[in-house]
Parts: structure tokens; C-alpha cells; sequence
């Protein structure tokens, strides 16, 4: 099927000090295709649509839109020109409503009551049910993202596009979120998907462009691509897939009975009667959809939030009311998902970001004094075991990339030597290469005796460790069940269904 | 988002580490810029800005009365670096003392009370005991923001600043009331401790002025910056500054380290009244208190919130005191001025120290 063309981008190359983000990249969409941008973290996906939406200006190379130059110098001129972006992270007031969200990012917004009414028109052709009074505040992040597309739509635009819409919705919301976009492109709308998550391609793209460090690698028909010859493309070598262990389970490490507490954040989510356990040498996977009680439930392990002493039990100790120095001495250590100001300091050199959690069980600190030659030493460790690139462990941690400073934080967390883990999003931002490395390390430590949870939001990195699987949904957990044997529609529904979307498009 | 496009503007840019140039130049660039400004002040009040200048940074020291100005000099920096490295310490952690002003006249007080409660009496424990209440003093004037802070959320710099003002209506009474002097034929102000050596803070080597508060001070600062760089307290005081939330992981409680950071900087304040009280001023008096208090706050952030810098900066606002001193004597300068001179060099340190964290770039059109 050939299309006409609707934008053609040539030869752009963008620079920022230090990093080329974008070399000579070229591709082209047509009318109605849903093209998809494939790449790792850093391939540089980011940077290009960033220039394609008028937020960054190429340093060379050109872009048509229907055979027209275009260049756009904001991002209300590429709108005005027919291209719209919904953004991974959300740009909404959670004390505003769904209509005066919509209404603050439009130019000339109509009366109130005109925007509602077609608020309500547009989510109703396109299945995105939405009302538009409730409170943003207290919309699923799978209706946030709604507010985001409803907003695009409204501008009719002509070129969508999606940065990882996926990652904060559940399977059966991927489906209906898939409907809508098939139904968009059968109109003639084009849309540039971006995303790393290759079965997802697979099923909904046309035509992709696949970028390593900057370039264009390769151009494929997803369909007649497996996922792994994509995903090797996208890593330019070959992958390994983690070794499973299969080591007889111990005792009882972790206990949570009947765990509830109100959230220490914002618009922030309860949990609710969480129970589980986790034996030693297992590893149980949490899935859920961001936000639904995964930060609270890291708090609660790790002894950030306190509750009643048997609530939580280290090794059959109730640590329920301890703070996080006795629950480390207890035996637990903890990585939360913000690495920037929580699970590190971002001004502090790595050598004090060490100290930050492992002064405890790795001994480093005498009479209150700090032992800082023994903590440079175990930074240099981690350094070393987790490839860290960095000058050395003097350099601020915010000076690291995201990666890098990831894979130190799991170093910091893994080689303590504890007996149970818990990490939330061990591989956000991680390439795919050092991913595998985690992940490795998680199953060579539960191999080693040591009870870890894993919180994540991306299935298969669950699939891949987890011995037993449970789903985070508003701040209750379901029961672990064996991973073994579970099917994605198993999950899905596990995962709450689509939060009433089915209905939606049954109607339409 | 406002965007500029299609004109050159100045942009500041965070940099990816601090600059340790700027980290070290910013005092020495600040106390330029405020000679600079202050000259201007001093032109367009009709006296000569050199000589002006020279009389505050230059007479102190080598002069024709500097044999006896050098003196002053550590009598004035004692009680401000004494004061500045316990706001220093807060400061570091994100809890803002604004109200050492009042813990020292406190400590003032409560140390003077038990000195004059026991008078005549001659014992070797005295001024230890005076020592340990004046710290209590301050200490315990500083907990009343620390502990509406942890236990009302209220915030600190507004209470502690406000408890200046009942520090000083108090401090009248004491000198008009409770603590006057029973043979002062009827003048405000307490015994003068001059005539009572068992609760005197004497000098102990006058022509450097040294007394016991200079020795506590140096003490306290090698003391601090041990705490801040080697001590787990000090790691946490500025983690806590830096990444709150990485500070509660790594176990830090907030209200803990208020009630720690708002009693030590009160306790030190509290030390500082009580060695002033019992030895340069004397005696309480109604104006007993001459700003310390608040001219600590720019000693700390002038010596970098660093108790060793502090210990420098200490002596660079001492200097000011001294020979802005002889500026309003000598030259007619009003008092006034001379604190607008000690102002600006706050003024323009927080103003350069941007280019510890930002670099200015020139760009061109939009972002």
C-alpha cells in the first residue's frame, strides 16, 4: 500500500556538548501510517520528535510537511501546522479539571460549556471515555493520558505523535489505546510512535526506523520482523537472556501481613490490606500500573513509612515500627525508582552516595565517625563490578547519566549482602545491554539465598526474574500467584481490566 | 513557558558540577564589589570613599591605633563566629535560625542570673556553671521554634525571628527590674561583672583580646568542621540540606535533626551572650545587644557555610565593626551607613555565589 507522503525528515543532525543526539537521520511518513521510532534510552528517539514537535531546533538537515518546507519554531506553530504530541509525562494541574486542563493548552479556548460538550463528542468517536468535570487529580494515569490525546485530537491534527504512551497502561488499556489509534490512522491521520517495547510494534506499526546512538541502523516492516531481530538491531549485538537459577526455596525472609497506610504524598495512593510473603532464594515480581501504590509500598519496606511492628517481619523480626538504619540492620535493603533526590543525592560524589545506604551493613562508620577510605573503596566496587562509566567516584552523582547512576544505585543495593531486596524499577532508563546485567545480578543474588521483590512496571522484565507474580491496583495486591504458566490476558485482568474502557468502544 | 526568539539573551545554565573556582572566588569577588558600591555610597554622601575605605580595611590593622584596634578585632569576631557556625550547621541542613539575635541575649541573661544570684560569692565553679547556663539559655530559646516546627509545622525562621523582639522586651526587664543593680542608685543595667572576678570572663591575652569566648569560638570551629566532614551527624545535616528525601532514606528524622541543628546553633548563640555579657560589655544593660545576632547570618554565608571560612569571614565583618567604628567617629559616618556597608557584602556574595551552581551563556533564539 502506498501512501502519499506526509512528512519526509533529511539528513537532520543535532548536537548538544559532549553528545551527538541526532546524525544524519532520515525517514518518512506517509498520510494515515503509523510509523514507529525504535531505539534504546539515549538512541536519540527523544531529541527527534522533540524537533519534529518545534521544541529543538536541528542544527542541520531539513524537514518537508506535504512537500513543504517546515520548521517549526515552537510547538504552537507545528500545531497550527497539523502535528500534535502526547508526552510520557503529563503536563496536567491535578486541581484543575478535565476541560480547563484541555481549555489552558489551547490557544483560543471556546466558553466552557462548548469545550465540554466536545470533549465529550471527541471521547465518545474515538472510545476514550472521559467526563470532562472530574478533577484530574483523581483520574487513573491511563485517564490522564486520555486528557492528553482528547486535548491533541481537538486540534484535528494530521501528524500524532506518542512518546512510550504505553508504559503507564494495563494490557487490555494498551488494546482499546491500539483501537483508537488504528481508528485515527484509517482517517488519514499519521502517527509516529515511539517506543521500545517491540511486540507492541509488532501488532500496531506499519513501517519503523530503528535508531542506535544517533543513527538510523535500519528501516523494517515490524510484521515481518521478529522481536528479537528488532530488539538486536536496536542493541547492534546479540542478546543474552538472563540464566534462571532453580534452587529449592528457603524459609519464610519477608512477611507483610495485612499491610495498610496512607500515602506521605500528594494525590498519592493508600495501600490497602497488602499480605504477602517471600521466601529466601525467591523473587516475587509486583506489577501495576505507575502510580497505584508502588512508591507507598516501597516506603513501607523500606521504613520510610512506619506502621504497626507485625505488620512487616526481616527474617521473622517485626520491623514494622522501625526506621530504615534498624530495617538495614535487619537485613533489608531498599532501592526506590527516583534516583535523583531520593535514592541518591544528586550534588553529593558518589563515594557519600555509598555511604548514604550501605554505611550500615558494610560497617563504615566507628563511633559515629565515618570510615570514608573504606567507603571510597566499596564505591570503587560497585564501580567496577557494574561497569559505572564515570571519571571516578569523586564526580557528583547528577553529573552521571541516568544509566550509569542507575546501575551504581543497584551495585550499592546488591552488594550489601542482605538478605532481603527490594527494588522499584531496577532497569528504568537502563540500556538493554546493562538491563540484562541487572537483572542477572537480581537472580544470582536470589540464587545466593536472598528474598527479593521487584517492582516494575514493564511485564516482561517481571516474567523474566520472577518466580511468583502479583499486581499493585490502587493500593491493594492481589495474591502472588507462579509466574509459571501465566498468560498476558491472566495478567491483564489481574491488573484491573481497562478500568471500564471495553464499554466504550462496544458502544462506538 | 516564555520563550524569547529572534534576540540574544543572557541565559544562565546550570553546570554539571559546581565550580570550585567560583566556590573559593565569590567571597573575595563580593568584598571587592562592596568596596566598589559602598565607595559610591560614601561619594554621594560627600566624603572621601577612599579614605572612607581605608579607614574600615586599613586602619584596624596597620593604622596609628592599631596596636589596641587588633584587639577589638577577635573581641568582635568571637561572638560572630561563635553564633555563625551553629546557624551554619542549620543552614547547611535546610533549617533557617533566624533568630540567634534573641538565643544570645538569652543566654546573656540566664548566664548573668546565675553569676549575680550567688554574688559575693567566690568559688572556682562559678563561671563554669555561668558557662553551662548561658548555653542552656540559648538553647532553650531556640527550642520553642524547633518544637512548634516539628510538632505544628510551623515555620521557624518566622517564630525564631519573632522571639528576637520578646528576647529584648525581656531583656529590659531584666535590666530595669530583676536584674538591676540593688547599689546602681537607681540607673538601669545589672552589677558589673568587672568587680566580681569569680564571674568574670577576663581577658586572658588582652593585646590579642583574647578571652574565653575567642576560645571557645576557635575551638568550636575546628570542633564543627571535624562534625561536618568526617562525623555520620555532619553527613546527615547535609544530606538533609541537599536531598531531603534521600536524607529520610538513608534515615535521617527531620524533626530530629531541627531539634539537634536549632539547639546547637541556640546553645552557641546562648555561649556567645554569656562571654559577651560577663566580659566586653560588662554588665546587662537595656541595649546590651548590638546585632551579632543578625550580622552572623552574612558571617555564614560569607565563610561558605564552611566553619573554617566562617572563622575568616568572622574576622572580615569584625574589621567593618572596628573601623566602621572609627569611620563614624573619625569621619562623621552615620551608623546607618556602615550597616548598609555590612548589608551589600550579604548582598552581593548571594548575588556572585549564582556562579557556583550557573554559568551565564549568551543564546540566540528560542530555548
Amino acid at each position: 500500500m502506498t501512501r502519499p507522503e506526509l512528512l519526509r525528515v533529511e539528513g537532520i543532525t543535532k548536537a548538544y556538548p559532549g553528545v551527538v543526539a541526532n546524525s544524519d537521520v532520515s525517514f518518512s511518513i506517509g498520510e494515515g501510517e503509523i510509523h514507529a521510532l525504535l531505539g534504546e534510552n539515549g538512541a536519540g528517539k527523544s531529541t527527534m520528535v522533540k524537533m519534529i514537535y518545534g521544541l529543538v531546533r536541528p542544527d542541520s538537515g531539513q524537514m518537508t510537511l506535504r512537500g513543504v518546507p517546515y520548521q517549526p519554531g515552537k510547538p504552537a506553530e507545528a500545531r497550527r501546522l497539523g502535528v500534535a504530541m502526547v508526552f510520557q509525562h503529563f503536563s496536567l494541574f491535578e486541581a484543575l479539571n478535565v476541560a480547563e486542563n484541555v481549555a489552558l493548552g489551547m490557544e483560543n479556548p471556546p466558553p466552557m460549556r462548548e469545550l465540554a460538550a466536545k470533549i465529550r463528542a471527541v471521547s465518545e468517536e474515538y472510545g476514550l471515555p472521559l467526563d470532562p468535570s472530574r478533577m484530574v487529580g483523581d483520574l487513573s494515569a491511563g485517564e490522564r493520558q486520555r486528557v492528553e490525546i482528547i486535548r491533541c485530537l481537538l486540534q484535528d491534527p494530521k501528524l500524532l505523535i506518542m512518546d512510550e504512551p504505553t508504559s503507564v497502561l494495563t494490557p487490555q488499556e494498551v488494546e482499546i489505546l491500539f483501537k483508537t489509534l488504528r481508528q485515527l490512522s484509517s482517517e488519514g491521520t499519521a502517527i509516529l510512535y515511539i517506543s521500545h517495547k517491540l511486540e507492541e510494534i509488532k501488532s500496531l506499526c506499519d513501517e519503523a526506523t530503528i535508531l542506535r546512538r544517533g543513527k538510523v541502523v535500519a528501516t523494517c516492516t515490524p510484521r515481518d520482523r521478529t522481536a528479537r531481530e528488532m530488539a538486536e538491531l536496536m542493541v547492534g549485538q546479540a542478546l543474552k537472556t538472563p540464566e534462571r537459577r532453580l534452587g529449592a526455596k528457603g524459609e519464610v525472609a519477608l512477611g507483610v501481613s495485612d499491610l495498610s497506610v496512607a500515602s506521605p504524598i500528594p494525590f498519592g495512593t493508600a495501600l490497602k490490606g497488602v499480605s504477602f510473603t517471600v521466601a529466601k532464594g525467591e523473587v516475587l515480581g509486583i506489577a501495576g500500573v505507575a502510580g497505584n501504590g508502588q512508591d507507598e509500598l516501597l516506603l513501607a519496606l523500606s521504613g520510610e513509612l512506619k506502621s504497626a511492628p507485625d505488620k512487616v517481619r526481616i527474617l521473622s523480626q517485626p520491623v514494622g515500627d522501625l526506621g530504615p538504619v534498624e530495617r538495614r540492620r535487619a537485613g533489608l535493603v531498599a532501592a526506590p525508582e527516583d534516583r535523583y533526590g531520593h535514592a541518591a543525592a544528586p550534588d553529593m560524589s558518589l563515594v557519600e552516595n555509598a555511604f548514604l545506604t550501605a554505611g550500615v551493613r558494610k560497617g563504615l562508620t566507628k563511633n559515629g565517625f565515618v570510615d570514608w577510605a573504606g567507603t571510597r573503596k566499596f564505591a570503587e566496587e560497585i564501580i567496577a563490578a557494574y561497569d559505572v562509566r564515570t571519571p571516578g567516584p569523586d564526580v557528583a552523582a547528577r553529573a552521571l547519566s541516568g544509566g550509569n547512576l542507575q546501575k551504581f544505585l543497584m551495585g550499592r543495593e546488591l552488594m550489601q549482602g542482605a538478605s532481603v531486596i527490594v527494588i522499584n524499577q531496577p532497569t528504568w532508563g537502563v540500556d538493554a545491554a546493562a538491563a540484562a546485567q541487572i537483572r542477572q545480578s537480581i537472580l544470582d543474588r536470589a540464587g545466593e539465598g536472598a528474598a527479593v521483590v521487584v517492582i516494575s512496571q514493564d511485564l516482561d522484565e517481571l516474567l523474566e526474574v520472577a518466580d511468583s507474580f502479583a499486581v499493585l491496583n490502587e493500593g491493594r495486591l492481589t495474591k502472588p500467584r507462579p509466574t509459571e504458566g501465566l498468560t498476558m490476558d491472566e495478567i491483564g485482568l489481574m491488573m484491573g481490566g481497562a478500568h471500564g474502557m471495553e464499554v466504550a468502544h462496544h458502544v462506538a | 513557558m516564555d520563550r524569547k526568539w529572534g534576540v540574544v539573551v543572557l541565559r544562565l545554565e546550570k553546570r554539571p558540577t559546581p565550580s570550585r573556582f567560583w566556590l573559593y572566588a565569590t567571597p573575595p569577588v563580593a568584598v571587592i564589589l562592596t568596596m566598589i558600591a559602598g565607595g559610591i555610597l560614601f561619594a554621594a554622601m560627600g566624603k572621601n570613599p577612599f579614605e572612607v575605605i581605608r579607614t574600615i580595611f586599613w586602619d584596624p590593622l596597620f593604622g596609628e591605633f592599631a596596636f589596641y584596634l587588633r584587639g577589638q578585632l577577635l573581641v568582635k569576631a568571637g561572638p560572630l563566629i561563635l553564633i555563625a557556625i551553629g546557624l551554619a550547621l542549620g543552614f547547611r541542613a535546610g533549617i533557617w535560625n533566624i533568630g540567634a539575635e534573641g538565643q544570645y541575649i538569652m543566654g546573656a541573661i540566664i548566664g548573668a542570673s546565675v553569676g549575680l544570684a550567688v554574688f559575693p560569692t567566690e568559688s572556682r565553679w562559678i563561671f563554669p556553671a555561668m558557662v553551662v547556663a548561658g548555653a542552656f539559655g540559648g538553647w532553650a530559646w531556640a527550642m520553642i521554634p524547633a518544637i512548634l516546627k516539628t510538632r505544628f509545622n510551623t515555620n521557624e525562621i518566622l517564630v525564631s525571628l519573632m522571639l528576637v523582639y520578646v528576647a529584648e522586651t525581656i531583656l529590659a526587664k531584666a535590666s530595669t527590674g530583676f536584674l538591676k543593680n540593688p547599689e546602681g542608685m537607681g540607673f538601669p543595667g545589672s552589677r558589673n561583672f568587672s568587680s566580681y572576678p569569680a564571674a568574670q570572663n577576663a581577658f586572658i591575652y588582652e593585646p590579642l583580646g583574647l578571652h574565653w569566648g575567642g576560645v571557645a569560638a576557635l575551638v568550636t570551629a575546628v570542633l564543627a568542621y571535624i562534625l561536618l566532614t568526617r562525623h555520620q551527624a555532619g553527613f546527615q545535616i547535609r544530606l538533609a540540606g541537599q536531598a531531603p528525601r534521600a536524607a529520610r532514606f538513608h534515615g535521617v528524622s527531620p524533626a530530629r535533626l531541627v531539634v539537634l541543628c536549632m539547639g546547637l546553633s541556640g546553645a552557641l548563640a546562648g555561649l556567645a551572650g554569656m562571654f559577651e555579657v560577663t566580659g566586653p560589655a560588662g554588665q546587662i544593660s537595656i541595649d546590651f545587644n548590638t546585632g551579632y545576632g543578625f550580622t552572623a547570618i552574612i558571617v555564614a554565608f560569607l565563610g561558605r557555610l564552611n566553619p573554617l571560612g566562617i572563622v575568616l569571614a568572622g574576622f572580615l565583618m569584625a574589621l567593618t565593626y572596628v573601623g566602621g567604628e572609627m569611620a563614624s567617629t573619625n569621619l562623621g559616618l552615620p551608623d546607618a551607613a556602615i550597616q548598609v556597608f555590612q548589608g551589600m557584602l550579604l548582598f552581593f556574595l548571594l548575588a556572585v555565589d549564582v556562579l557556583t551552581n550557573y554559568r551565564f551563556r549568551l543564546a540566540v533564539g528560542a530555548h
